[in-house]
């Protein structure tokens, strides 16, 4: 009994030992007051250097916290507790952010640098007017290969992906959009297709690739690819640019059918405390100078026409990172298609999935 | 049996199994019964006897099978061996502690040793053969599965075999029984309810396994649990979600059925007699 009452108080003391230390931690960095500003965004996707100049520029001290997916940085706003000013999600995650009336709108007098962006960025169907979202960066959907593992493959098309050569080679994302979406774009269909006709055809398309599929999975593939341990793979660019800069072997590739072109974009969640803070952040992000330094940085395309200038015209003419405009009227951006249709897509994915053997 | 005594003290587990077990399970058929409108409907069950689910609930079965039987095959001798060793106690905690670790930690150093450049392929390469496509393989799948449940089945059984008097066996050597026969005849019967219990704790969970069948099976294998997974999580369609969830519980409690007869009055790890 004396060794219980003991060991109670042991774990009482070091619970409130540590409930001190976190409330102290709390009250250093988290708490978001006038001159603190809380970005939220995805892991390495800033050059630290611009939070420096920010921070020497206005005065305001800047925490910076990281997410990994879209649906975990929406859980955890929507939950409160937190008090994040800005945050970085992709352009579904915002209609479903206005949906749920997470988002507060942008002030534009506030942000002159505005005019800096490219139009055909801006005032997409996600967010009309660009009343709550601005685009930070944006990139493409395609297939990365290993020209040193593959030779003589160019992936001009999304056909070539059934060649029956490429047995066992090809890594798929697991996830339902995407691979649908290769399904739609070879068949010259559009990728927000609601035609059940369409899905079944794609579908059916899709499993005669089904030999070829290595593996249908997630980041994992990052490392794969640098290794060496994968021929293709379906990815988006951003994360095809992250394994091109760690083995020279690979290369990027569009196919021509058209393929799916994404946003990041900053928004202001309704959680913000420091408004003025958060706009003057945007701005800051917004000045041609800033954006090329970080695009230069983080490697992702950037959708500032006047930053573009200032970068090495090697990479702004690189198709790979910038398709030209011919390419990028065949992209287009997801629309949100409704619960159901999203279930549709995910039940013959997963008949696609259960096609691999 | 001091049962009246006791009735007090057995509130609070009444209490914890109405809140932890009957609740969750009422809410997930509540759940299995919504369509993604949260009207009521019974469109998810019909679906999950489309040909989809069902070869999915077959392949789940299968890949469950066979982990469970290589599992039991790893397991019986092992444990068998490790009653006879002097520190016996001290070689279990070594079986169990890599069940401390987490499992995703496990998961990923296997896609290390099985890569392309992994230490499997470097000895199949070292010693003259073509570099081998490991990873993403059933192989792969059912070793790592199987390297995953191996404590959960070693235990009971360990236990069941410890327990098995030597005096019987001494007594079927006497009476002219071959080594075979006693382990047929005697030791295997004796420890039966080690074995039922190993093989409940490794092939349910085995049934709803995800994550390894993405990380090591590349999503060439799908199991139940994948399928629930995504349901909850991507296509938020939780009704079918639950719906699945609740065949996998009735299949739970089906196979509890199978494994845990004629088990009156015996402890939980053996010891019939």
């Amino acid at each position: 009994m004396k060794s219980l009452v003991r060991a109670t108080i042991g774990i009482l003391l070091v619970c409130g030992i540590l409930m001190y230390t976190a409330h102290a931690m709390d009250t250093t960095t988290g708490k978001s007051g006038k001159n603190i500003l809380t970005v939220y965004n995805w892991g390495e996707y800033i050059d630290p250097a611009l939070l420096k100049k920010f921070e020497k520029e206005t005065g305001i001290h800047v925490i910076y916290e990281t997410f990994d997916s879209n649906e975990a940085m929406m859980t955890k706003i929507e939950q409160g507790g937190t008090n994040y000013d800005i945050a970085v999600p992709s352009e579904y995650a915002i209609e479903q952010m206005k949906e749920r009336h997470l988002l507060k709108k942008i002030d534009h007098s506030k942000i002159p640098n505005f005019k800096n962006m490219d139009a055909d960025f801006l005032n997409l169907d996600f967010d009309k007017k660009n009343e709550y979202s601005i685009p930070y960066f944006w990139g493409t959907v395609g297939i990365v290969y290993n020209t040193k593992l593959l030779k003589g493959y160019d992936f001009n098309s999304w056909n070539d992906l059934w060649d029956p050569s490429l047995k066992g080679k090809i890594i798929l994302v697991d996830s339902a959009r995407e691979v649908m979406g290769v399904g739609l774009n070879s068949m010259g269909k559009s990728l927000n297709s609601t035609d059940s006709d369409e899905l079944n055809a794609a579908t059916q398309k899709l499993i005669k690739m089904a030999p070829n599929v290595k593996a249908v999975i997630g980041d994992e593939v990052t490392q794969l690819m640098i290794n060496g341990d994968a021929e293709a793979a379906l990815t988006w660019s951003g994360q095809a640019a992250d394994m091109m800069y760690e083995n020279e072997d690979l290369t990027y590739s569009v196919p021509e059918e058209g393929s799916n072109l994404w946003f990041d974009n900053m928004v202001i969640p309704k959680t913000a405390k420091n408004i003025d803070g958060a706009h003057q952040f945007i701005n800051f992000m917004l000045d041609p100078k800033v954006a090329a330094q970080n695009a230069d940085y983080v490697g992702y395309s950037t959708p500032n026409k006047a930053a573009l200038k200032l970068l090495d015209p090697e990479v702004v003419h690189d198709e790979r990172y910038y398709p030209s405009k011919e390419i990028r009227s065949k992209l287009h951006v997801y629309k949100n298609l409704g619960k159901e249709k999203i279930g549709e897509y995910n039940e013959l994915f997963l008949k696609f999935k259960m096609s691999i053997r | 049996m001091r049962r009246k005594g006791n009735l007090f003290s057995l509130i609070p587990y009444y209490i914890w199994i109405l809140l932890f077990v009957i609740a969750p399970i009422l809410l997930v058929v509540y759940y299995s019964l919504l369509d993604l409108n949260g009207h009521f409907t019974l469109n998810n069950y019909t679906n999950f006897f489309t040909s989809v689910y069902l070869k999915m609930t077959l392949s789940s079965f299968w890949y469950a099978f066979l982990i469970t039987l290589f599992s039991l095959f790893v397991s019986y001798p092992a444990a068998y061996l490790i009653t006879k060793l002097k520190h016996k106690q001290l070689w279990l905690i070594l079986i169990i502690i890599p069940s401390w670790i987490n499992l995703l930690l496990k998961t990923y150093a296997f896609i290390g040793i099985f890569g392309n450049k992994g230490p499997i392929n470097a000895f199949v390469q070292a010693i003259g053969l073509p570099n081998q496509q490991i990873l993403f393989t059933d192989f792969a799948f059912v070793f790592v599965a199987v390297y995953i449940f191996i404590p959960f089945m070693i235990l009971p059984i360990f236990n069941a075999l410890d327990k098995l008097n030597p005096a019987l066996i001494d007594a079927a050597r006497d009476l002219g029984a071959s080594k075979f026969t006693t382990l047929r005849r005697i030791i295997i019967p004796l420890t039966m309810n080690g074995i039922k219990s190993g093989v409940q704790a490794v092939f349910i969970p085995s049934l709803s396994l995800f994550m390894i069948t993405r990380l090591i099976a590349g999503n060439r294998v799908i199991t139940l649990g994948t399928a629930i997974e995504e349901q909850f999580l991507v296509t938020q369609n939780w009704g079918m979600g639950s719906t699945i969830a609740v065949f996998l519980i009735i299949f739970m409690f089906i196979i509890m059925l199978f494994t845990g007869e004629k088990r009156k009055g015996a402890s939980r790890h053996g010891k019939t007699q």
